[in-house]
Parts: structure tokens; C-alpha cells; sequence
């Protein structure tokens, strides 16, 4: 395997870039519209080339054990699931959080609630980026908006997992995930040895091997409140850091910019063409397109408050990421929402639309 | 240039595959592209479509409201898409089984009898291919012929190269019989 460029959906990148990225295991269970992931991987059959596991769980719940379980010996491990999966996984993502383990999950989002539909919507924000399961804790969340970065920040993900010690969501939807875009898959990397992922992250892991007779106990129980909440504690100096050196987006036409988008993921493709539109109409717009939701550009968007007439945020859920807009923002200024939801996928013109209402509220 | 196209007809009638191969003839020539399918609980029979964008500089939105070309192979994806053709536009169309043809007078319409010709062939497997023949010869001049050949051996998994002359020879038959209806 060598650096190729192909045409691919979406999710069938997230399976190449596991294989290429060293992944050590995949844990999953069908669901649309994200099957073509494992389907991908059961097709490339890495257990004969790089000897990653590629398994089909039980169910949800047993594939995010699976993944604690190799998380907590230091494997590079792996999900994906859409929204209804997650649902399922948030308890064990919770554990993992608490017992401070890297692993990556991808969740392709559909419209909920509910079973809801298999078609593409971004109505989970709320779960992943503000939580999902119990307890004071944060997952990385990064958002691809082009087939290409589905590949990018796969690899991206286990480096910030392991960084951090902590999962990190991949969060994306049925657009990206089902579309085919030019993509350049990197050249692979090895599998990491115990030896080596020792000596990159230190010896935290749980390897079946004791090191001057002390072996390292992995749980996220602990019964005694002062020191449940010492570490507590150190997990919020840690999202401290994430939120400092972490945060990731990309702004596009935001110099001279009156009325500003904020979109994420698919909606971001969706409003880049709304900024081409009004452009082409004479309306001063940009658009800054969170790719990290958590940590959430926070500094960009006040930055960008103080000098634009109103923002508009735009999701395929009825108004969510939105909020996080609305705290970031520093001045006082008209805050709008415009987002379709229920596998109904807003068209550039709706978007115009909205955005032309905003610039007549005066 | 760019070029936004809908491909839209009954599941199973290879429309998602004849957009593939449009795509990946322009990643062959270098260009971007974006593959976008309707996909959900559909079936053959049932309807299906495929928005495709070639361009030769990053596309923005792979969601897109109006067309530069509709190919559109039933009359339900003819009722969805017409109206949504750009000014000037391209409507290309088989007219079997349509009973309400088109009336747009600010568009350019081409039929293409590839259901019947892939009957008369007596390989109705080839049905999507005559049909892409045809949209290829009205496209604007984007592709080489090389790109297309490769786009083919590309799209196509391994086990059914055998029938890559087959369809080279379908694309052909497709860029020879379109006809332009007004």
C-alpha cells in the first residue's frame, strides 16, 4: 500500500484510513447509514496484511466494551455507529472517559429522534458534543466536511486520543458519509508494538505484563468523594488544556465580512455555496466552520461578533450548535438559526433565502 | 467549467453506477468531482438519483437546487427534476414510458431510445451505458476519451472487466443514436 488517489464514499475512507493509520481493532454492529464502514473492512481483510481485528459485535453495547477492553491495553481501537447506536454506546463512552482511555468513534448521524429515519441530519450535537452519557466529562469532537478529511482525521483522532487520553468523536452525517469525493489515501503506518506505545505514551496500560511488580488497574469507580472529585478535577485541567491548544476551524470570506455563517460539517458545504450566492448578490457575507465542536472555536466567533451585523447559524437540527454561537458571541447582535431536520437536507437557495431575511431584520 | 448534473430513474437501472463512472472519468482527468446519491429505503423499482459535479476548481456544496443537465430516465424523475434545469440548460431523456414529455422551451432537450436499442443489443445490462454515451456526446468537451475508458476499468470491480468491451461499445451506440428534440 502506497499513497493512491481514488474516488470513495465517505465511509468507505473511514476504513481505509483505520487500516493506514495502524488501527489495532474495529468493533462495530451494522447500522444505516454508516454499514459501509465495517463492510469496507471486512472486504479489505487487514487481519491478513497488518493483522488489525475487525469484528462484529453482538450489539452496540458490546462493541464499545470491546473497545474499552482494548483501549485499556493501550491498542488503538475503533467503533462506528450512527445515532441511534451512540444511544446505546453512551454508557460505555462514559467509562471510558472516566477511566481516562483513547479510542476513536465515528457516529454518522441520522434523523432522530427515536428510530426516526436513515436519512442524513446533524440533530445529535447536543449528545456528543455536551456529553451523551453520565458524569463531568468531554470527548474531542471533530467535524470532516469533505470525504477527503474523513480520511485526515482518522488518523488525526487516535493521535489526539492517545495525546489526551480520551475517546474522540468523529462526528459527521449520512451527506458525507454516502457521497464519493477525489480522495488521497496517505501512505499506511505500522501497527504500534506494546513496546513502542509504552514508550510514546507512557505505561499506563494494562498489558498483562507487570512492571517492577505493580500492575496498572484500569477502572473509572471510585468510591471515595474526595478523591472522585481530585479527579474530577485533574479531568477539567485537562479540558482546559484541549480548549487552549486544541481548537480547530477554517474561516472563508470573513475579512470584510457584514453577516457571518456559522455551519459545521455538511451544512458548512452547503453554506459555503449560500457565501458564493450572496457574494454573487452583493451581500458581504462569510463563513467560519467550526472543525474541532469540542473544544468549539469560542475566540474566532467573539472575535468576528464585534465586527459583523449578524450571524447565522445553520444546522440540519432545529438549534443546537447554535446556543454554543450564542455564548461565544461577545456584542449584542442578532443571532439567527436556520436548519432543517427529520432527514430533510436544506438547498443552498434556503439558505440564501434565510440569510436575506437576517440582513433585512434593521 | 463546472458542470452540475442530476441522473435520476427507477432503482436498478444502473443509474447510481453510470454516475460513478462519469465521476471517476473526471478524477481521471484531473478534475474535482462530487458523487451525491438519494439513498434510504429504495429498491429496484423504486425511485433513485445521483447528483454529480464535475469542476475544475474545489466544489463548494455537493447539495445543489438547479441543474445544468438532467438525465432523467422515468416520468416521476422527469415531474422532480424539469423545473429545476437551469436557463439554457440540458434536459436528456429516454422516451420509453413517458407520457408527458417535456415543454420547456428556454432548455435544450435530447432523447436517447437506449431502453429499445439495449432491447434490440438483446443485453438490457447495457441500457445505463448507452445512455451515459449519449449524455457524454452533449457534455460540454470536459472528458477524453481516454478518461472515460479509465473512468470504466476504474468503476468497474475486477470480476466484470470481461464486460468492459460490452459497454465501450454501448457508450458508443449511445453517442451515435441521441437526438435533439428541439
Amino acid at each position: 500500500m502506497k499513497e493512491e488517489i481514488r474516488l470513495m464514499k465517505g465511509n468507505e475512507v473511514i476504513a481505509h484510513a483505520a487500516v493506514r493509520a495502524g488501527c489495532d481493532g474495529y468493533f462495530g454492529y451494522p447500522i444505516t447509514p454508516q454499514t459501509e464502514i465495517m463492510e469496507t473492512l471486512m472486504e479489505l481483510k487487514p487481519w491478513e496484511t497488518t493483522g488489525m481485528v475487525v469484528l462484529q459485535a453482538e450489539s452496540e453495547v458490546a462493541s464499545i466494551n470491546m473497545l474499552y477492553g482494548g483501549a485499556a491495553m493501550g491498542k488503538r481501537v475503533m467503533t462506528s455507529s450512527s445515532s441511534p447506536g451512540i444511544s446505546l454506546m453512551s454508557e460505555g463512552i462514559s467509562y471510558i472517559a472516566g477511566a481516562e482511555l483513547p479510542c476513536v468513534i465515528v457516529d454518522i448521524m441520522r434523523g432522530g429522534p427515536g428510530l426516526g429515519t436513515i436519512q442524513p441530519a446533524q440533530s445529535d450535537y447536543f449528545q456528543i458534543v455536551k456529553g451523551g452519557g453520565h458524569g463531568d466529562y468531554h470527548v474531542i469532537v471533530l467535524a470532516p466536511y469533505s470525504v477527503q478529511e474523513m480520511n485526515d482525521f482518522v488518523e488525526d483522532a487516535f493521535d489526539l486520543a492517545f495525546k489526551y487520553r480520551t475517546p474522540v468523536i468523529i462526528l459527521s452525517d449520512g451527506i458525507i458519509g454516502q457521497m464519493m469525493e477525489k480522495v488521497v489515501l496517505k501512505a499506511p503506518t505500522p501497527r504500534l508494538s506494546n513496546a513502542e506505545i509504552e514508550r510514546r505514551y507512557g505505561s499506563w496500560a494494562s498489558t498483562g505484563s507487570k512492571r517492577n511488580g505493580k500492575s496498572n488497574v484500569i477502572t473509572s469507580v471510585n468510591l471515595d468523594s474526595l478523591q472522585q472529585e481530585e479527579f474530577n478535577l485533574h479531568l477539567q485541567r485537562k479540558y482546559r488544556t484541549i480548549e487552549k491548544k486544541e481548537v480547530r476551524y477554517q474561516e472563508f470570506e470573513c475579512d470584510d465580512a457584514e453577516y457571518l455563517i456559522v455551519a459545521y460539517g455538511s451544512s458548512a458545504r452547503i453554506s459555503h455555496k449560500c457565501v458564493e450566492l450572496a457574494r454573487a448578490a452583493g451581500i458581504k457575507a462569510g463563513l467560519l466552520r467550526p472543525i474541532t465542536l469540542y473544544p468549539f472555536p469560542v475566540e474566532p466567533i467573539a472575535e468576528l461578533s464585534k465586527r459583523v451585523k449578524g450571524i447565522l447559524a445553520v444546522e440540519m437540527s432545529m438549534g443546537q450548535m447554535v446556543e454554543d454561537v450564542r455564548l461565544a458571541a461577545e456584542k449584542q447582535i442578532k443571532i439567527r438559526h436556520y436548519g432543517r431536520c427529520g432527514g430533510m437536507i436544506p438547498s443552498p437557495n434556503e439558505v440564501f433565502d434565510a440569510l436575506v431575511s437576517l440582513t433585512k431584520e434593521d | 467549467m463546472k458542470q452540475e448534473i442530476i441522473i435520476a430513474g427507477f432503482g436498478g437501472q444502473g443509474v447510481l453506477s453510470m454516475g460513478k463512472i462519469l465521476a471517476y472519468s473526471a478524477v481521471m482527468q484531473g478534475q474535482e468531482v462530487t458523487w451525491m446519491p438519494s439513498y434510504g429505503p429504495e429498491m429496484r423499482g423504486g425511485t433513485a438519483n445521483v447528483t454529480v459535479i464535475i469542476s475544475d476548481r474545489p466544489i463548494s456544496s455537493p447539495v445543489i437546487h438547479e441543474y445544468d443537465i438532467a438525465v432523467v430516465l422515468n416520468q416521476q424523475s422527469l415531474d422532480k427534476f424539469e423545473g429545476k434545469i437551469k436557463v439554457g440548460g440540458i434536459l436528456l431523456y429516454d422516451p420509453n414510458g413517458i407520457t408527458r414529455p417535456s415543454n420547456r422551451k428556454d432548455i435544450r432537450i435530447y432523447a436517447v431510445e437506449a431502453a429499445e436499442k439495449a432491447a434490440e443489443i438483446g443485453n438490457v445490462r447495457v441500457f445505463n451505458m448507452i445512455v451515459l454515451g449519449a449524455l457524454l456526446k452533449i457534455l460540454p468537451p470536459m472528458l477524453s476519451a481516454d478518461s472515460i475508458r479509465n473512468g470504466l476499468r476504474k468503476s468497474l470491480p475486477e470480476r466484470v472487466h470481461a464486460t468492459i468491451p460490452a459497454n465501450e461499445k454501448a457508450i458508443e451506440t449511445g453517442m451515435e443514436i441521441v437526438q435533439k428534440q428541439n
